[in-house]
């Protein structure tokens, strides 16, 4: 049982995932624990967007882009800047998508993205004050899926962290109770990076990154982010009602913080590709 | 009178293809006598018939056609079924069933199950009928399902059959080919799935394109050889298959005689003799033709 | 990200337009198809700065229901930007500009669809505008047109589009961002290249009516000029799948088992 119940599910589906991996065996050849071909491409959106990545992982894709607003802090916090994350699941990326406002899938994928940024500390926000209690920078991470084929998580996790890691954006004063641009340009304030690896169960295996066909047929799955000290920051479980066993998920934790290292890297050559 | 496109020609909506006395015919319209493509496909003609056949599409049923469905609702007699394509079908029992059967008819396929059915009947009006009376028409079991683009299947088919039983001898799979788009596999190992998976998604990408049963062949047995090579003896392929296949009149030697290359395709191809014509020698036959009828009348 | 700044002028004492173009010159235009795996045709197209991918599902069923049309397809069309495509951020909900233009954008297409091949069902259209800097409608038409053409809609023709503008009192076609905001008006409009019937005519700021009709007649050279990319962007994307040994045919093709007319589309030959 995958994100999208509506949709019916073959048997003939549902038997083929679970005898392959039965088997120890994925349709595509892959690993278990085995990532598709990551590819990203930092500051595709370079004129409007001051942050901006696309993110391929197999058949599906994902567009990031950040936007740097000034705005006020919230009351409880008058010194720190705001990062938020959002999502839309746009029709577009799949027939499984529907037109309308964003429904249940679309806003935990944004909230999961989101406290995988937020609970990592990624953005260190008392460094996006401007002025206390008047004027602080909001930084606002938007995520459109281009092509589900899979594992949006993941891939929406990666854009978002890229697209963070290459913003620039005009640095702003506070000047005669008037906000006012200094000239300079500024990075965000990076202070830790984490990465959501997402691992489906389906019987009694653990398969990390699925494929749509894979999806459609896990009992659930487990979203972890990790971050650059191999802590986690943030989990979830869900995409179905499917129970797991503690040793279950200690696997999962295990077949995570092995394949965040290389994650990592790729956004770091990424990252690097932009000035 | 003219015709304006080379023969295979990938054409394009809009495009000008024939002038005079010709007939419009699938993926074209005729205005003022002028006979324009409005699709993306290849350019054809026969006798004086202009047409292009489809590269993409979705699937519009047809009576006759074999499809792969999913069942999705059960109502009453009826099952809901979901052959992909804009129009949902339904099976009523009666076109299923031995009478009598049982009043809850989830007991004979339920939700989820995926069958092999035949369109019976079809208007625009309403959504197609499907029978599963027929040879092979069942529930399917077992392997997987493969979805293509439905515009894309009589390639995949291939003349008389050649493609599919081509790629069925090489690989020593069974195969059922729908016309929605959607074909089972059943293959002896996952290697030679994947092998089968990447001919079909060939053929798919490259349908307006020569030769290609050629190239998949080759492929094959390129592919299959590596994997006999490397793999353990215990494959049950006999080596002799790697070579190319020299006709693809006698492939039914495997154990489930059920199993069968899809049969109407088969014989709507056989139905219809090949024209080997180059398409401009065809032009001067039509333009001929043409001068006659008008001076008849 | 640059900052906005209103220029001094937008036509130069040489005649030329802010970023170096002649009056009558568009932007660098790159066109492509098929660009989305799910989709069942999609395209994109960047027109200088703009940055536009539209993808089509159907026809396919129609949910909800209450919209279902007997004797044809339902087309559906979502214009869309990204909240990052613009320099301030755009709030994520639809806005009344995105649905007019949705709109707009559907009926400059409908003309040239066969929608009633498929009565009943639905033919969505998604257009994500992932970089915004002028002419978006218009471009959104140009990818929309070669992406239902992808999917195998029939069609009259492919719909080619473009944004005729007036700045410092010159008329220009296919104006960019700041023409568009600093400039004296705008005239988008689409085309139907064969008879060179308009489907998309709108209008905004000042003009004399010479100077629209001046305008249009622009519009339509720049239109046939697109028509051109669009034509050839669809056929690339299939010679760019041909293979490199699949030119070497030609020599007996009469003979070959493998005959490529003979094999395809036999079913729809019995049609009628």
């Amino acid at each position: 049982m995958g994100d999208f119940s509506t949709d019916t599910i073959s048997h003939i589906d549902r038997e083929f995932i679970s005898d392959l991996l039965r088997k120890g065996e994925r349709l595509d050849g892959r690993a278990f624990n085995e990532y598709r071909e990551v590819e990203i491409e930092a500051n595709v959106v370079p004129a409007k967007a001051e942050g901006s990545a696309l993110v391929r992982l197999g058949d599906t894709s994902v567009v990031a882009g950040v936007k740097v607003l000034v705005g006020e802090p919230y009351p409880d916090s008058p010194d720190e800047g705001v990062t938020m994350v959002t999502a839309e699941m746009s029709p577009i990326a799949s027939p499984l998508f529907e037109l309308g406002p964003p429904k249940e899938p679309a806003i935990e994928l944004a909230r999961v993205v989101d406290r995988g940024v937020r609970e990592s500390g990624t953005v260190d926000t008392k460094k996006l004050c401007i002025e206390e209690g008047k004027k602080v920078y909001m930084v606002f991470a938007d995520v459109y899926p281009m092509e589900y084929d899979g594992n949006l998580i993941d891939a929406a996790s990666i854009a978002v962290n890229t697209a963070l890691l290459t913003t620039k954006y005009p640095e702003k004063k506070w000047e005669n109770g008037k906000v006012v641009d200094t000239g300079e340009i500024l990075s965000l304030p990076i202070n830790n990076v984490a990465i959501e690896h997402t691992i489906a169960k389906i019987d009694e295996n653990l398969i990390i990154d699925t494929i749509l066909k894979e999806e459609f047929v896990q009992d659930c799955r487990l979203t972890m982010a990790i971050d650059r000290d191999s802590k986690f920051t943030a989990m979830q479980k869900g995409g179905g009602p499917g129970p797991m066993s503690l040793e279950l998920v200690d696997k999962a934790m295990e077949m995570a913080l092995e394949a965040t290292k290389d994650i990592q890297k790729t956004i770091e050559e990424a990252v690097k590709t932009v000035g | 009178m003219a015709v304006y496109f080379q023969k295979r020609e990938v054409v394009v909506p809009g495009q000008l293809l024939a002038e005079g006395r010709y007939r419009a015919s699938f993926g074209t319209y005729d205005e003022e006598g002028k006979i324009f493509s409005s699709l993306v496909g290849l350019a054809e003609l026969r006798g004086n018939t202009v047409k292009v056949v489809a590269l993409e599409g979705a699937y519009i049923p047809k009576e006759g056609d074999l499809v792969i469905g999913t069942i999705n609702i059960v109502a009453g007699n009826n099952w809901k079924v979901n052959i992909g394509g804009p129009y949902g079908a339904s099976l009523h029992a009666n076109n299923a069933l031995r009478r009598p059967y049982s009043e809850d008819i989830s007991e004979y396929m339920d939700i989820g199950d995926v069958i092999a059915a035949e369109v019976i009947a079809f208007d625009r009006g309403s959504g197609p009928f499907l029978g599963m009376k027929g040879r092979d028409l069942r529930v399917l079991q077992g392997g997987m399902i493969l979805e293509v683009s439905p515009a894309k299947i009589p390639r995949i088919i291939g003349r008389r059959g050649s493609m599919i039983n081509m790629i069925q001898d090489h690989l020593n799979i069974e195969t059922m080919v729908a016309q929605n788009g959607r074909i089972w596999i059943r293959a002896p190992s996952t290697e030679i799935l994947r092998l089968a998976i990447k001919a079909f998604r060939t053929i798919e990408d490259q349908a307006h394109t020569s030769k290609l049963t050629d190239r998949i062949s080759e492929m094959l047995a390129e592919e299959m050889a590596t994997i006999k090579g490397s793999s353990k003896p215990e494959e049950e392929v006999g080596p002799e298959e790697v070579s190319v296949p020299d006709d693809s009149s006698e492939v039914e030697s495997e154990p489930e005689p059920e199993l069968k290359p899809e049969p109407d395709a088969t014989t709507e191809a056989e139905e219809e003799k090949p024209v080997e014509v180059e398409a401009d020698a065809e032009v001067k036959e039509e333009d001929e033709k043409q001068t006659e009828e008008v001076s008849e009348e | 990200m640059s900052p906005e700044v209103k220029p001094d002028f937008l036509i130069s004492p040489e005649g030329l337009r802010i970023d170096g173009r002649r009056p009558d010159e568009m932007r660098p235009i790159e066109l492509k198809v098929g660009v989305l795996k799910q989709a069942d045709g999609s395209a994109s197209i960047r027109q200088g700065k703009t940055y536009i991918i539209a993808g089509v599902y159907g026809p396919r069923e129609l949910h909800p229901r209450h919209l279902t049309l007997n004797d044809r397809a339902y087309l559906r069309v979502e214009y869309r930007m990204a909240t990052f495509s613009v320099p301030d951020r755009k709030r994520p909900a639809p806005s009344r500009r995105e649905r007019e233009i949705s709109m707009v954008i559907a009926n400059a297409l409908k003309p040239a669809l066969f929608l009633q091949e498929f009565p009943k069902s639905v033919v969505d259209i998604f257009i994500t505008v992932i970089q915004a800097d002028g002419g978006t409608r218009c471009a959104a038409i140009n990818a929309a047109s070669l992406a239902l053409a992808d999917a195998g809609i029939p069609m009259r023709s492919l719909i080619p589009a473009v944004a005729v503008g007036k700045a410092d009192g010159k008329l220009l076609v296919d104006l960019g961002d700041e023409e568009d905001k600093y400039g004296q008006g705008d005239v988008p409009m689409a085309i139907i290249p064969q008879t060179e019937e308009i489907t998309l005519l709108q209008q905004d700021g000042s003009f004399t009516r010479e100077e629209l009709n001046e305008a249009m007649q622009m519009g339509i050279t720049s239109c046939k000029y697109l028509h051109e990319l669009q034509k050839e962007a669809l056929r690339r994307s299939y010679v760019k799948k041909t293979p490199d040994n699949g030119d070497e045919d030609d020599d007996d093709d009469g003979s070959y088992e493998d005959d490529l007319e003979t094999d395809l589309g036999e079913a729809e030959l019995m049609e009628d």
